[in-house]
């Protein structure tokens, strides 16, 4: 709660976040008139988020980022409201993150040895974020998009067979080998303690069964389970272990909208992130249909870049627009912009990023009603320059 | 032996050869920039007619050396005789739809060296501003500027931008783009401009460069005459795209004009009319001329150096275009194919990569017409926070 008067203004807020968000707009009032001198208008504001869960997803993989790349996101970040830095911080091209109980982990998995997050360059993120009411949620995707994993941790991913032979190539992580999951309780356990927020993103999406397949080891597993044939059975099979043994560690899980497509059996607790892009709306009817929360990320991949106004198609999205009940509604927590690497590392972070982004700040924080793209074209000129 | 180092004998110097000086002169269309790069143990030689192409094989020279594990820098014997394909190789920039501070336009250059881009196509002016400070009419960037203080090109900055772009043998040509997109030249230039009509009265609004009034041909002669001073090129792009006759249409004078040419409901004869007299203009300058391809489209009668800058897809195909421009005689520049401004998902530079700029049914006579083309980088989106990476 905000109020600007006459010799005084005070800012009041619950918790502190309240009080950064406000000191936020706060910053936002002020302007400078023609002869220099600051100014703001009396003002009286009561303000709050539409949802809980606004974030923005960097990926660190495809392309390292140095971290001062980082820090300046979690600064725009704090700019437009957000407060969760979703970070996907390894896939296969590359594994930045240095584990303390696997360090040939980003031994071998990290571009170089320039290319590397130590465990003080995670804590300084962390803090960084923190101290601007941001959440780091750490996302170590598994079973697929782990090559990079395999370099430093032998026997981790399932060895592709050609014919009766390996053919010396690697698939996602193996689901059958007790081995796996000792690495995996492990190494969960170390991220548990690094991140301290109350979630991890655990991933579980595009796992491509092929390598499966053609693995006899994984075949007799597959016949021994009474799979069949379903490799989605498999990869629930893994994903059910790998969430309960986080769960384990008392931390909450978010997961890709695949784990649920292909009937993984989630706690009732379980987030879901839909990122799909087709039909995406009957995707959020069916995860809240099941009881289960939702985060959208979908309408909002700025990785796709376009000749012009984008800003304005992700300004549109209207989040609720799904077949649901009042019920179902409640349980889309949020949603976040994600800017993947293929195409992106520090040289064009910053400009591809924001202001794109801030369309997507706004839809999550601003009431139902805030729509107008012309009356948002022109405050977004406006902050655009205040962030430059 | 064991004993001897596994590198060759270390070289110092980089011998370079110019057969021509020229080193206080200013590139041309028509400059040399072939040049032959030797290197083998003991000797380095760089040597070329004119010293734009040992510009040329220093940069090329600079990209052969390389390091090894050790931080030793080396270089392989080489044997490289090089030339340009085409001798115009452009790239353009845009300061009118959003300024870009000088450092801006200076880096640009320094990367445009390294790709041994050529010309700098500076599209100076424009509707959203006019940053240019011109000495015969101040009043142009005082009222046409983003800002009159700070984001304006004093004669010492475009001085500057020439300076640094001879030195790495780049020439700089600029485009002061009439009668259309000329909208920030009406507040410094009051009757420059066609006043619009809704009825019988002036909407308050304004077109394209009014092509019936006398003072028109004065203060275009005037400013023309400053720019040819000014830019050492020694030619000029007076643009001449995408015209819109609306305006033109609702004004009683210019219909009454139309009448008394007898030009009949055809605008483009209007347009032609005042291009034919603009670049009559610039002749007399001793200037030569680039325009964008809606002068040849519509007819204009120029001159037969004149160099037709082809950009659209549609409703010709470009290469259509090329095709008919060449056929017709005139030189043709593309850039079509090249809109960097036009960004997409993914690997686009491989589309770019891929355009054959010859690729058209015409006699050899008119493929040597094509002189090259330019990647342009239209500004509506692209400001100094996002240039490099978007032109890069």
């Amino acid at each position: 709660h905000l109020t600007v008067t006459d010799p005084m203004a005070i800012l009041k807020a619950d918790e502190v976040w309240g009080a950064l968000r406000g000191l936020e707009t706060f910053s936002q009032l002020v302007y400078e008139d023609d002869y220099g001198s600051f100014l703001v208008n009396e003002s009286e504001i009561d303000d709050f988020p539409r949802f809980a869960h606004r974030g923005i997803l960097l990926d660190t993989s495809r392309h390292y980022l140095p971290l001062r790349s980082i820090l300046t996101n979690l600064d725009a970040m704090a700019f437009n409201k957000f407060n969760v830095l979703h970070w996907h911080i390894v896939d296969d091209q590359s594994f930045p993150y240095q584990s303390i109980y696997f360090p040939e982990l980003s031994d071998k998995g990290a571009y170089s040895y320039n290319h590397i997050y130590t465990p003080t360059d995670v804590r300084l993120v962390i803090e960084y974020a923190r101290l601007r009411g941001i959440r780091v949620i750490p996302e170590f995707d598994t079973p697929g998009h782990t090559q990079s994993w395999g370099k430093g941790q032998k026997d981790l991913l399932t060895p592709c067979y050609s014919g009766e032979q390996p053919s010396g190539s690697f698939g996602p992580v193996n689901p059958i080998l007790n081995t796996t999951y000792d690495f995996m309780t492990k190494f969960f356990k170390e991220i548990s303690s690094v991140f301290p927020d109350a979630y991890i993103h655990l991933g579980g999406d595009e796992v491509n069964f092929d390598c499966w397949k053609s693995n006899p080891e994984v075949k007799e597993f597959m016949w021994k389970q009474g799979f069949g044939f379903d490799y989605a059975k498999l990869e629930s099979y893994y994903m059910q272990k790998i969430l309960d043994i986080v769960s384990t560690y008392n931390k909450g899980h978010i997961v890709w909208q695949e784990v649920f497509d292909n009937k993984a059996q989630l706690k009732p607790d379980t987030v879901v992130q839909v990122w799909i892009q087709n039909n995406y709306a009957w995707e959020l009817s069916r995860v809240t249909g099941a009881g289960l929360t939702a985060i959208l990320a979908a309408p909002w991949y700025l990785d796709y870049i376009s000749y012009g106004q984008d800003w304005k198609k992700y300004y549109s999205v209207e989040p609720f627009n799904f077949p649901g009940s009042e019920k179902q509604k409640k349980l889309l927590i949020g949603g976040e912009a994600c800017l993947w690497g293929e195409f992106v590392d520090e040289t064009n972070l910053t400009p591809r990023l924001w202001p794109r982004a801030s369309a997507v700040g706004e839809r999550l924080w601003s009431s139902r009603s805030v729509t107008n793209l012309q009356d948002a074209y022109e405050r977004l000129v406006n902050h655009r320059c205040r962030m430059l | 032996a064991e004993n001897e180092p596994p590198w060759g004998t270390p070289c110092t110097q980089l011998l370079v050869f110019v057969a021509t000086p020229g080193c206080d002169g200013f590139p041309s269309l028509d400059s040399k920039e072939s040049y032959k790069l030797s290197v083998s143990e003991g000797s380095l030689l760089l040597s070329a007619d004119a010293v734009w192409g040992a510009l040329r094989g220093l940069e090329t020279f600079s990209q052969l050396v390389d390091r090894d594990e050790n931080g030793m820098y080396y270089i392989n014997k080489t044997e490289i005789v090089d030339f340009p394909r085409f001798p115009h190789r452009g790239l353009l920039l845009d300061t009118s739809r959003h300024y870009l501070p000088l450092r801006a336009i200076l880096e640009t250059l320094d990367v445009m060296a390294y790709n041994k881009f050529n010309v700098f196509h500076w599209h100076i002016v424009d509707d959203p501003s006019f940053p240019y400070e011109s000495l015969t009419f101040p009043e142009l960037s005082k009222q046409g500027a983003f800002n009159a203080m700070t984001h304006i090109y004093t004669a010492s900055d475009v001085q500057m931008v020439i300076e640094y772009a001879r030195l790495r043998g780049i020439r700089v040509i600029a485009e002061f783009d009439t009668p259309g997109h000329t909208l920030s030249w009406g507040p410094g230039a009051p009757d420059l401009l066609t006043p619009c009509y809704l009825g019988k009265d002036p909407s308050g609004t304004y077109g394209p460069i009014n092509p019936i009034l006398n003072s028109t041909y004065q203060f275009v002669s005037s400013l023309f005459k400053e720019v040819s001073i000014v830019f050492p090129d020694f030619f000029l792009h007076l643009g001449g795209d995408e015209v819109d006759f609306t305006c033109w249409k609702s004004n009683p004078q210019i219909s009454a004009f139309m009448k008394e040419m007898g030009f009949g409901d055809d605008y483009k004869k209007l347009e032609s009319f005042y291009i034919q007299r603009l670049l009559d203009i610039v002749s007399s300058l001793g200037k030569g001329y680039i325009v964008w391809q809606e002068v040849f489209d519509n007819r204009v009668k120029v001159r037969p150096d004149t160099i037709i800058h082809v950009w659209k897809e549609n409703p010709t195909p470009y290469m259509e275009e090329m095709a008919n421009v060449t056929k017709a005689g005139y030189r043709a520049l593309l850039s079509a194919p090249w809109y960097l401004n036009r960004i997409s998902y993914g690997q686009d530079w491989m589309a770019a990569y891929q355009v054959e700029p010859l690729k058209f049914e015409g006699s050899p006579e008119q493929k040597e017409r094509v002189i090259g083309g330019e990647a342009c980088m239209w500004g509506e989106y692209v400001d100094v926070t996002n240039l490099a990476p978007r032109l890069w």
